[in-house]
């Protein structure tokens, strides 16, 4: 008896609130299908992705194992239990799903024929799988596409570091005639024109009138509020970091060794617990043939000294994210791990005098120990929280008039 | 004659005899007491380590032909390490907190960490509370002992010979000792303490490195009553751009013999240290509030003490914004400087000859910054001290030290918020309140293990696929135990 009352009352509450919320995330590979969908069904969830507390002002904040921990200055970086840096979360559950469904929406380009999604695919790592990003009409961008894994945590954004916060540098994508192409007018008109989106737009900001247009502000919060959302901290490595050491096993843990040895010298800029101390480092990695030399944050800080200059990405799920470096130079972890390993500035054209990070050296490791550090970079895969793709877009009907107006 | 040679075995033989009985070797050694790791030996009554704490924990022995690191995979928080002397060949590795390790010297034997040159790191610990005495260690190719993180370390009474890159490295730690070790042949610093805090280097002997002792991006040092000889560069507090951390200050360096740092620079090419000039005593590059104390800086080839921003300083970086490059508020109290700037390299020897002088100085200030000061400067060879002021600060001798009074404690965390955490940091990912997603609902769990959290450890700790329609849940075995209750009796009080 009281195990049928269970299961009725488990019925109950799913049917009831399936809709409403079972959209939000699954395990990745569910295909978008927008066709012949009523697009009036969309609702938001009222409830926090993975990883966040919704507390009593509606907003979601973040919660993980790392909180356990603290860290020196507060900068979030360390060794295995050290606390992560200060994280952007406070968000509502709405903006978040709004942010979801504007994501995956090719309405946000100029020809409707491109998402953020398009190049952060959450089946890629939240990156393309190609060398270099690939803009609207299949137009060649200069650097690869920067996963998405964890940019709550990020300080500085953009491979040259130059926006400072994720509403910065979305708007670089958006309106950059070779990417996506659109301009702040057009996108606002687009969206406007969208009863759906007018509607979800006033649920996810209900301190101003209902009828009131969407607003850019709204339109950045929202996909920031996404992106923010995006947490990769339970991967095997996680395990072992927070004490159960039986998480990897021999051969891994001798690469953690290797990673964080003053020889391979990898987590002096790869840093944990974000894998990553969000500096630039100048570490004279080649462009594919054909490319001239990026001069990177030289540019951002008008600086020749930062010639050549990258922010160290995060490594966390950097198994799902190749091709590697800032042009996507190497296909595989292993020659990635054996550039370093190369002799100090081994790849800097003749005529180029780059400020080679002091760590960029030769540590003459073993082909065995580059072996093993691509064992380690494994064990930092976790996608247990990846959103789920939209089934249905509020832009779905409105896409077919525009195209044929 | 014969009766003589008899006479005289006789009483060789009593000799030996008694010999043997008086001063022999017994197979019994008296160890070392394990409380003593608790203390600090260095500099009495100011600096607490943790000096109330008894040792209860239990003792490992390692011997000649073990590994160091089964021990360490043995050993829970308390525990204390001994290793006998011996050869031993491996990297060791602690994760954890609150592990001490002891060598055992035995009639001048010691316990050597070999690395052979090609192992990497003789021992790396990212846990708190990590102590390390009585070894030598040899041959490695990075560093002697590397800290990740770790706070309240105590690495005393250790033997760095080419250890590699550094010979003592915590990086990031805070409340550390390291005192009374001896390093040499380094091929960057000996001791470096890097983007760490509240930190003393007393009573280490230093010698034959590129840099003897440096401190880096980190604040409230004290580096006393050590012997730094013979290194490129002696005594180093230093900014480095481009680290996370980005300030240095509060550093005290005082009561140390400085000499004859004089040593060719076989820094790695790129390296930072590569730019210091041999024969310099110490070096305060971009670093703030430094106070240089009752040193005897003697025979330093290029300066005694040289001060520098980070564009004057040498080192070939990157450009960091955020990185404040001047020294500010040095002061220089009583040092007792002689026979410095004998042979003056590089772009001291240029500053020379502009100076129409044919030594080099005593103290040499170049570049930005302000706010320093010096007290009776007539007594130095001085280069660019011209706006330095009279030294207000009386001494240093009210700071003891730079320990904390209470060692670095963890973060307090409550079980709810633990459970809070785990809940929402993994849980989440498949379950929520009232709503299925992957897992079951949690309203639904709250049901079948009312006032029963211990049903839900067993249950996540080997779960059971007791429903068709859900997928099997994976063990959470990797939680311990009070983190799994912690989670369980989160999980039934959850509301929505």
């Amino acid at each position: 008896m009281k195990r049928l009352s269970l299961i009725l009352l488990s019925l109950i509450s799913i049917g009831f609130l399936y809709d409403k919320v079972s959209d939000f995330y699954s395990v990745p590979g569910t295909e978008p299908n927008y066709a012949g969908i009523q697009n009036d069904y969309i609702e938001l969830c009222a409830t926090c992705p993975p990883g966040f507390l919704l507390n009593e002002e509606n907003k979601c904040i973040s919660k993980n194992l790392y909180q356990q921990y603290e860290s020196l200055q507060d900068a979030g970086v360390g060794g295995l239990k050290t606390a992560l840096p200060k994280v952007r979360d406070g968000f509502s559950p709405q903006q978040v799903d709004l942010g979801r469904y504007l994501f995956f929406d090719p309405v946000l380009s100029k020809d409707g024929s491109m998402s953020c999604a398009t190049c952060h695919d959450p089946n890629k790592g939240f990156s393309d799988g190609l060398s270099v990003g690939q803009g609207m009409n299949g137009s060649k961008l200069n650097r690869g596409t920067p996963s998405l894994w964890n940019v709550a945590y990020l300080k500085k954004l953009f491979w040259d570091v130059r926006a400072s916060s994720l509403e910065e540098q979305m708007q670089g994508p958006l309106y950059a005639e070779n990417e996506m192409g659109n301009t702040p007018e057009n996108l606002l008109l687009s969206l406007n024109q969208i009863p759906t989106y007018r509607r979800l737009f006033a649920e996810a900001f209900p301190d101003r009138e209902v009828n009131d247009s969407i607003s850019l502000f709204e339109i950045y919060t929202s996909i920031a509020a996404f992106e923010s959302s995006l947490i990769s901290l339970n991967s095997k490595y996680d395990q072992y970091a927070h004490g159960f050491h039986e998480a990897l096993n021999e051969k891994e843990i001798e690469g953690l060794n290797i990673f964080r040895s003053f020889v391979a010298r990898c987590a002096e800029c790869h840093t944990p617990p974000l894998f990553t101390n969000q500096q630039v480092a100048v570490i004279g990695s080649p462009e594919p043939d054909g490319l001239k030399l990026d001069p990177g944050a030289e540019i951002t800080f008008n600086d020749p000294t930062r010639r050549g200059g990258f922010k160290v990405p995060s490594l966390r799920n950097i198994e799902k994210t190749g091709p590697y470096m800032h042009s996507g130079n190497f296909k595989t972890l292993k020659e990635t791990v054996a550039f370093y390993n190369k002799g100090r500035g081994h790849a800097v054209p003749k005529n180029e005098k780059l400020y080679l990070h002091w760590h960029i050296w030769e540590p003459d490791l073993t082909d065995y120990e580059l072996d093993r550090l691509v064992d380690f970079l494994k064990t930092l895969t976790d996608e247990s929280f990846t959103p789920k793709v939209p089934v249905i877009l509020p832009s779905a009907v409105v896409k077919q008039d525009k195209i044929s107006s | 004659m014969l009766k003589k040679i008899i006479f005289t075995a006789v009483i060789l033989i009593i000799g030996i005899v008694t010999g043997k009985f008086l001063f022999g070797s017994t197979d019994h050694t008296v160890m070392p007491s394990p409380n003593d790791l608790y203390r600090n030996t260095g500099s009495k009554g100011t600096s607490n380590l943790i000096q109330e704490k008894q040792f209860n924990g239990t003792i490992h022995e390692v011997k000649n032909g073990g590994l160091i690191q089964d021990a360490v995979k043995k050993a829970v928080p308390g525990d204390l390490i001994r290793v006998f002397p011996g050869t031993y060949k491996e990297t060791v590795y602690i994760d954890k907190d609150d592990i001490s390790f002891q060598g055992i010297i035995k009639e001048g034997e010691w316990p050597v960490l070999n690395g052979s040159k090609e192992l990497n790191d003789a021992f790396l610990y990212s846990g708190n509370g990590i102590r390390i005495e009585n070894f030598k260690i040899v041959n490695y190719k990075g560093n002697g002992i590397m800290g990740q993180a770790g706070n309240n370390f105590v690495l005393r009474n250790n033997w760095i010979i080419d250890a590699g890159v550094y010979g003592i490295f915590p990086q990031y730690g805070m409340n550390g000792l390291i005192e009374h070790n001896m390093l040499t042949g380094i091929e960057d610093a000996a001791i470096y303490v890097g983007m760490c805090e509240n930190i003393d280097v007393l009573h280490n002997e230093v010698y034959g490195n590129v840099a003897g002792i440096e401190i880096e991006n980190s604040r409230h040092c004290l580096v006393e009553n050590n012997l730094a000889y013979d290194n490129t560069g002696g005594i180093l507090a230093f900014i480095t751009p481009g680290l996370p951390i980005k300030t240095t200050f509060d550093v005290i360096i005082r009561n140390n013999f400085v000499n004859k740092n004089n040593h060719e620079n076989f820094g790695a090419p790129g390296s930072i240290v590569s730019g210091i000039p041999p024969g310099t005593g110490i070096l305060v590059m971009a670093a703030d509030d430094v106070i240089i104390e009752n040193n005897i800086i003697t025979g330093n080839d290029n300066a005694g003490i040289i001060i520098t921003d980070f564009k004057n300083g040498g080192a070939e970086a990157s450009n960091d914004p955020d990185s404040e490059p001047n020294p500010d508020r040095i002061v220089l109290l009583d040092n007792f400087m002689i026979d410095n700037g004998n042979n003056p390299v590089g772009e001291l020897k240029a500053l020379m000859l502009t100076q129409l002088s044919t030594k080099g100085p005593d103290i040499l200030a170049i570049g930005g910054g302000e706010g320093s000061s010096i007290r009776d400067k007539e007594r130095y060879r001085t280069w660019g001290l011209g706006n330095f002021g009279n030294a207000e600060v009386a001494g240093t001798g009210d700071v003891k030290s730079f320990l904390l009074d209470q060692p670095a404690e963890p973060r307090e965390i409550s079980k709810k918020d633990l459970g809070e955490m785990i809940y929402y940091g993994i849980c989440s990912g498949c379950h929520a309140y009232d709503i299925r997603l992957i897992g079951v609902p949690m309203n639904v769990i709250q049901m079948i293990y009312k006032d029963n959290p211990q049903g839900i450890v067993d249950y996540i700790t080997h779960p059971k696929n007791l429903r068709e329609d859900y997928p099997e849940m994976p063990p959470q075995d990797y939680l311990s135990e009070e983190a799994k209750i912690a989670v369980a009796e989160y999980i039934l009080t959850l509301k929505k």
